[in-house]
Parts: structure tokens; sequence; C-alpha cells
């Protein structure tokens, strides 16, 4: 077989090189018949202009995918999987993570023009989701799926897509909450104008009057529904006797709609319900603004939205049928074909296993596995098709048991109290104080003053400044962390970081690069045409070994190769005019085995002569040395990993003498180690990875989840860290332990403005103006310092 | 100055009509993707230029 190779034509479709001979079709280029294929279906349905809004925009086919989608005709699965259905029509949301560009969008919403049967759909580029409406009689799920497929979009459906039940609705009522408040602040103000411009010779009674009961109307939505949170919160503190912020704000509020209340009735004011619709507009805009969420990234995942909803079973007569995965039991024989996930624990029964564990381990490297040995669930299959036997069903398995631990049974209980918590529970019961011995003190005086005192003391206090401060300070510092790569799940993460006294890092795929492994090549020097023979003959093989190999091979030449075998698990082999060349397997080239076989090796042999070997090893992360020298100044590092501690001179090198290490770790015993640190009193940071580490995240104070792509599947934790971000992360924690000092100055001036306005009030002298002037007056300051703050801060520290 | 009483409330009540708009648009969902209708509102104009182009195009090759 003789290969010709044309290395300049790019495909039309996809945009790939088109390595092998392109195949020519309508005068284009395509790099494979899956490629074709797609642009066969839009030309004939008239949808070429998905190739005029970008260029290049396909998506590559899968090549196996048409026998996988048996399970959507179940009806059960059906089902669980649509939004909604009636007579004829069904609406279902999918998705499609390869969703990357506007063409992309263009195509997917003009599905109706491929099938008639589809109603509508609409893509959610953000999420990369699509919601598609189609007549479920005439066009079944699965069929709909396996056109998605066609065309290069693959639906991701996964395990959890079934197992929880709940639809997700989305939680919209702090919106309202805002909204409601705004349209009656704003009423409220415009209605209230006349009163701050004195405007004497329109005080008709009658207007003042009338203008003071609107103003109560406005109010009450605002106090009952707006701030509704505010007060359950504080009640429920106060049934708990303890005291949060909420309990100060309460007071306040009640105070402030009291008050007004009576002087609007009694005609001796015009109250303060300006201030107290504001207030309670700016808190709830606070709260708005700590939420930072990212559409794509979800921090709850656990394995179910890694695992596969159905696997292929074999029964006694050979047939294969689709199952849902709940439903393998042990001793089932299952089919698990290339690029697929192994759902439960099993023993290999035929096949060539190459396990890709790069989800579960971080491991960049397939695992070799021969027939009779245990495969544990969670590696994907690379290669052909495989047969294993059941022997855990899949909440037994070596990996998910991890999620019966109590860990993620309990919530959270390590929870640091909130620095705003802290520091409201003196601020209240000095308040309180003043109140009562301003009261005591005029009572003599006046009863009427002393009540104007007490209630004064308790509106002007109202924390607001102080609750506006830590929402403000970390919504902005989300977002910093945000645009760093570093993605948080909400804003006590952040105090968290701060706490931090212990960092625990996993070894594979946290501080090693999953995606890039050294290729060190050990034995003669080879020759260039020997070199050249190697790379030709390893872009034949699909292997991923072979690949990467590949890959690392600079400035050789593709030659021409005369005969080329692949044999599966083992190696490749291949002739050249003068020359044969085998690449594989130790045990492959020389027929025994000599080296440790725990590190990957790949052996060459040129015409019966071997000559060496290549050698593939993780590489660490760049700056790791310089990452993990900063940290060791402040906290205390650890690692453990789930692999043996050949490499543990090497990394003492990198992480100093005083780190520890713990090695063949498994994932029960990670999240026990941190367990064991916690009881210690740390407070701990987990740095982890993959499935492996689920436990130990969960269970650490802050856990970090490093992924090379965040698009991918990540476990539950508590941030997600781009992976080429990783040297920024000593940066991180000083910005955050920075941020948690501009909350303090912040206090600080919040409390000046408390001194003054107190000093109005405890004198009776506090007017609705001043109220009107100084509240909002220390919220906009306290808001625009720690936003300028935080902002200098930033640039001070990660972006210099 | 007693017409100020009607006008307050008719001025309140186009206002509440607002909120109610508003209330309605973020229960509908219209707020949930920020991304994609921008994308999407350009698709048609764009395709008919490009057509537009060819048709051009084609004309001046005659």
């Amino acid at each position: 077989m003789s290969v010709q190779i044309k290395n300049t034509t790019v495909c039309f479709h996809c945009g790939e090189d088109c390595l092998d001979e392109a195949i020519l079709f309508d005068n284009k280029h395509f790099c494979c018949s899956g490629c074709k294929t797609v642009f066969e279906i839009l030309n004939q349905n008239n949808l070429c202009d998905y190739y005029d809004i970008e260029k290049m925009p396909g998506i590559s086919p899968p090549k196996n995918a048409i026998k996988k989608y048996e399970y959507l005709d179940n009806e059960q699965i059906f089902e669980k999987l649509i939004d909604f259905k009636d007579e004829d029509q069904a609406l279902v949301t999918l998705f499609l993570p390869q969703i990357h560009c506007s063409s992309c969008i263009w195509l997917l919403e003009n599905l109706y023009k491929l099938n008639p049967h589809i109603v509508s759909s609409r893509v959610n580029f953000l999420k990369k989701e699509i919601k598609i409406a189609f007549n479920y009689s005439d066009l079944s799920l699965r069929k709909l799926v396996e056109l998605l497929t066609s065309i290069g979009y693959e639906p991701e459906i996964t395990f959890s897509n079934v197992s929880n039940n709940k639809k997700h609705s989305i939680d919209r009522s702090l919106i309202f909450k805002l909204g409601i408040a705004g349209f009656c602040f704003g009423n409220i103000m415009l209605i209230s104008l006349p009163d701050y411009f004195g405007l004497d010779n329109l005080k008709d009674n009658d207007f003042s009057q009338f203008f003071g009961y609107i103003n109560i109307l406005l109010s009450l939505p605002v106090l009952l529904y707006s701030a509704s949170d505010y007060l359950k919160s504080a009640w429920q503190a106060m049934f708990r006797k303890s005291i949060n912020i909420d309990v100060p704000i309460a007071l306040g509020i009640i105070a402030l709609f009291a008050r007004s209340v009576y002087e609007i009735i009694s005609n001796t004011g015009s109250g303060y319900l300006d201030s107290l619709a504001g207030l309670i507009f700016f808190m709830l805009l606070g709260k708005i603004f700590q939420q930072k969420t990212y559409a794509i990234l979800s921090f709850e995942r656990d394995y179910k939205s890694y695992f596969p909803i159905s696997t292929t079973l074999i029964d006694a007569d050979g047939n294969e049928k689709s199952v849902s995965v709940s439903e393998v039991k042990v001793g089932d024989i299952i089919l698990i074909r290339n690029n697929e996930i192994i759902p439960v624990d099993a023993l290999l029964v035929e096949g060539c296993a190459q396990i890709d564990n790069s989800f579960v381990t971080g491991e960049s490297v397939a695992v070799h596995k021969n027939v009779g040995e245990k495969i544990y669930a969670g590696g994907k299959q690379m290669g052909q098709a495989i047969q294993l036997e059941v022997i855990k069903e899949l909440s037994q398995s070596y990996l998910t048991q991890l999620w019966n631990d109590e860990a993620f049974i309990k919530q959270q209980h390590h929870q640091f109290e909130g620095i705003t918590n802290a520091m409201s529970k003196y601020f209240t019961i000095v308040i309180l104080i003043i109140a009562f011995s301003s009261a005591f003190f005029w009572w003599q005086t006046s009863i009427k003053i002393a009540i104007h005192a007490f209630t004064s003391v308790l509106i002007i206090a109202c924390p607001c400044a102080l609750a506006l401060s830590a929402p403000f300070t970390f919504g902005n510092v989300l977002r910093v962390l945000g645009k760093n790569k570093f993605y948080l799940k909400n804003a006590s993460v952040i105090e968290n970081l701060t706490k931090i006294s212990t960092i625990v890092f996993d070894k594979t795929g946290t501080i090693t690069q999953a995606s890039k492994s050294t290729i060190t090549f050990h034995g003669d020097m080879l020759l260039k045409e020997q070199i050249d023979m190697i790379y030709t003959l390893l872009r034949q093989s699909s292997h991923p070994l072979s690949k990467l190999i590949f890959s690392s091979i600079k400035d050789a030449e593709l030659l021409t190769l005369i005969a080329f075998k692949e044999v599966p698990g083992k190696g490749i082999e291949g002739s050249f005019n003068h020359h044969k060349v085998a690449v594989g397997s130790e045990l492959f080239i020389k027929e025994k085995q000599d080296l440790n076989p725990t590190s990957t090796t790949v052996f060459i042999k040129i015409d019966d002569k071997v000559l060496g070997y290549f050698q593939l090893e993780n590489s660490y992360r760049n700056n790791l040395k310089e990452v993990l020298k900063q940290l060791s100044k402040k906290f205390k590092l650890h690692l453990i990993s789930g692999d043996n501690d050949s490499e543990k001179k090497n990394l003492m090198t990198y992480f100093g003498s005083n780190a520890q290490f713990s090695f063949n770790q498994r994932p029960e015993d990670k999240l026990n180690y941190i367990k064991k640190l916690q009881n210690n009193n740390e407070k701990v940071a987990m740095i982890g990875d993959g499935l492996n580490d689920a436990g130990a995240l969960k269970q650490s104070n802050v856990g970090v989840s490093i992924s090379e792509n965040i698009n991918t599947f990540s476990p539950a934790c508590d941030a997600i860290l781009d992976a080429s971000a990783f040297d920024k992360i000593p940066l991180f924690l000083k910005y955050c332990k920075g941020s948690m000092r501009i909350i303090e100055v912040s206090f600080i001036i919040s409390f000046l403005y408390n001194i003054v306005g107190l000093s109005f009030a405890v004198q009776g002298l506090l007017s609705p103006v001043v109220a009107a002037i100084l509240m909002p007056l220390s919220s906009i300051t306290v808001v625009v310092f720690v936003t300028l703050a935080t902002n200098i801060l930033y640039r001070k520290k990660i972006n210099k | 100055m007693s017409v100020l009483f009607i006008l307050i409330i008719v001025s309140l009540t186009v206002a509440a009509s607002f909120l109610v708009a508003f209330i309605w648009s973020v229960k509908n969902g219209q707020y949930e993707d920020g991304y994609t209708p921008s994308v999407r509102m350009l698709f048609d104009d764009e395709l008919k230029q490009e057509s537009k182009k060819h048709q051009i195009k084609n004309k001046s090759i005659k």
C-alpha cells in the first residue's frame, strides 16, 4: 500500500489539515468522509450559508455513533429527558459542547430545514444548549439525536440528565425584589421632592397628606416583599439567640417604617420612606452584584454528570442490547466501544484495552490492560471495542462509593463565620446601648423627644454601608478572579481562601500537565533517515501513544511506506524501500520484559536491531518551582498521590524539605487525609483535578479543581482554576487577603459616617433631609471606595 | 391644583405598567441569554447581502 501525502490542503468543512489524500468533492477538499457527508447533507438542503458566516466552521462527526443511541427509544428515558410534551409536540434541551461560532447558531436554528418534523430550535450560545421542539410521533428522540450527530453536533447526555428528576428552575425572586424596590424607590423619591426643596407654598395640607399616604402605599411592597429576606433572616437569628448583620438592618427598617407611618398619620412630618426604599434597593443591588455566575461552569457536578446513561449489554445469545447503566448487574457482559466510558468496575474478557484515565486520575497516557485484568470505572476505552464482565454495580464501584461518604451527605458544616456577621455582633450591641441610653436621657425632658431620639439612632445606625461593603468588594473580586481564569463558586469562598493554613496538592494532572508529557529517547543516536521512517510509521497509527510521539518529533519528513501492519495493543510494523521498522511495547519488540513496567515506554526496532526506546513522563507545570516556593513561605504544603513514590526525590526539590508526601492513596484515603488535617485545626485548601480527588475537594475548606479546559467535566468543588493560570495561585491568595483589608477599611469609613449621623440622632435633631442625604451618601462612598480599591489592588497584585 | 391628584395617579399607573412589563420579561426568560440574540439578529441581513453580492458578481460576469 502506498500512501501519497499532501500536506497543504485544508478541509473545507472543519479546517483541519487534510493529511491523507484529501477527498475532492464539488471542487472542495475534505479531510474525511464524515466531513464530506455533512457538507452533502447541508448542500442538499440549501444550508450552505453555514460556510459563509464563518470560514470552516464544521466539526468532524464521530465515526461510530450510530448504534449508541438505542436507549433513547426507551419510554422512561425519553420522559426524563424531555422538558415538556403535549399530544404531538415535545420540547427537549440538549447540551452540545461543540457549539463554538455563529455558524453553529445559524445551522442549529435552521434544523427545521433538515427535517420537517422539527418545529423550531433555539440555541443558547453561552450555555452551549439547544432547545428543540419536534413532533415526537413522527421523529423519535433517537432519530433527532442521530441527526444532530450526523452533522457533527453530538449531544452530551449523561447519567445526571435522567437521575435527578427535578428540572432546575432558576430563582428569579431576587430580580423581582430588586425591580419592585427600584420602582417604589424612584416614585417615592419623586413624590418626596417638594419636601427636599422645602416648597412650602405647595405644602397644602391636603397635598402633604395625600403624598404621605401614597408613599406608605408604595413602601408596603418594599417592606413586605423586597425586604422580606432581611426580616426573615433577622427573625431566625433572634430565634437561635444569635446576631447577624440582618438584625440591625431589620431593626433599622422597622424603625424607619414605624416612625414614618406615625409621622404621616399624625400629620407631624413626612417620614423617611424614601430612605427606607433606597436602602433596600441598594442592599439588594449589592446582593445581585455578589452573585457572579458563569453560564458554562457548574460547581455541583458529581460522578453522575460524567457517566453515560446507558451501556451495551451482551446477553447469553450474544445479542447486543442497550440498557441503563443503573440496571447493569454483577456478572453481566458489557461491550465498550472506542471513546466510551467504562461505567462500572469490571474484568476484561475480550479485546485489547487501552484505558485513558485522564478524567479520573489526571494521567495523560493510556494504560494497557490484558484479558483477565481488573478495570475500574471511569476510564475511557481508546481503540477497538472490548468486552467486560461486571464485578460491581455502578453505585458500589471503586470510584463512585466515594460519594457514599458522609462528606457528601452532610451539608457543609465547616463554613467560617463571615466577616460582616462577626462585626455586626458588637455593632448591634453598641447601637442598642446608645439607643436606649439616649432614650433614657431624654425621658425626663419629654417622652416625645425620647422616642424620636431612640428611633433616630436605630434609623441612622442601620448598617447599610456595612452591609454593602462586603457584597461589592466580593462581587468585584469574583469578577477580577474570573477574568484571570480563576472561577469561584460564590463570595464566601473568598473569605475561606484568606483563612487557609495548609495547601494539599494532588500530583498527576494537578502539578503535572495532563495534556503534555515529556518524551525522552534512550538508546543509540538515530540517523535522519531512521527518524523519518519512525515518523512516517507512527503517523499511520491512531493509538494515543503513537500520536503523542508523532507530534513530539520535529523536523522529520514523511517517506513512502510500502507495507503497514498494526498489532492491537502491542505495536506497529512497516516496511520501507530497504528497511523494516517496528515500534511498540517492550514485549512486542524484544519479546521479554527488562524495564520496570510502571513507566511508559515505546521501543524501536529497525531491521531486527533494537535501537532504544522512547520514555513518556508527565512533565511538571511551568513555574511549578516558583509557585511552590512562594506558597511554602506562608502555608504548609502537602502532596497526596495515587501513584507510587518513584518520583519522591524529584518532588522534594520542588516542594522543599518541610512538605509532607503521601503516596499510593486511594480516593477515600485522600478524603480521610484532609479530615485528619482538619482535626488538627488546619484550614485546608485542596488543589486537585480528577474524579478521584472529588472526596478530598468536597471535604476540604476550599476545594480547587484544576482544569485544562473549563468546558469539560470537573468534579464538585468551590473553585475552578484554568490550568493556564496555575502560576498565579500565590497572587490570587494575596489578592483575596488584600480584599479583606479593603473591607476592613470600608467598615471604618461607614463607622465614621455613623458617628456623624448618631451625633444628630442622639440629640433628637434628625430630619428627613439629613437622613435622605447621609444614608445614600455613606452607601455610595463605601461602594465607590471598595470598587476603586479592589481595582487598584488588582493592578498592583495581579496585573503587574 | 387638584388636577395633581389625578395626574399623580395616572403617572403611577403608567410607571406600574412598566414594572409589570419588566416582571413579565424576566419571567419570560428574556434575560437568560445575553449573547445569542445579538448574533441571531445579524443573520438574515448578512446573508441577504451575501446573495446580493453574488448576484452582482454574476451580472457583471454576464
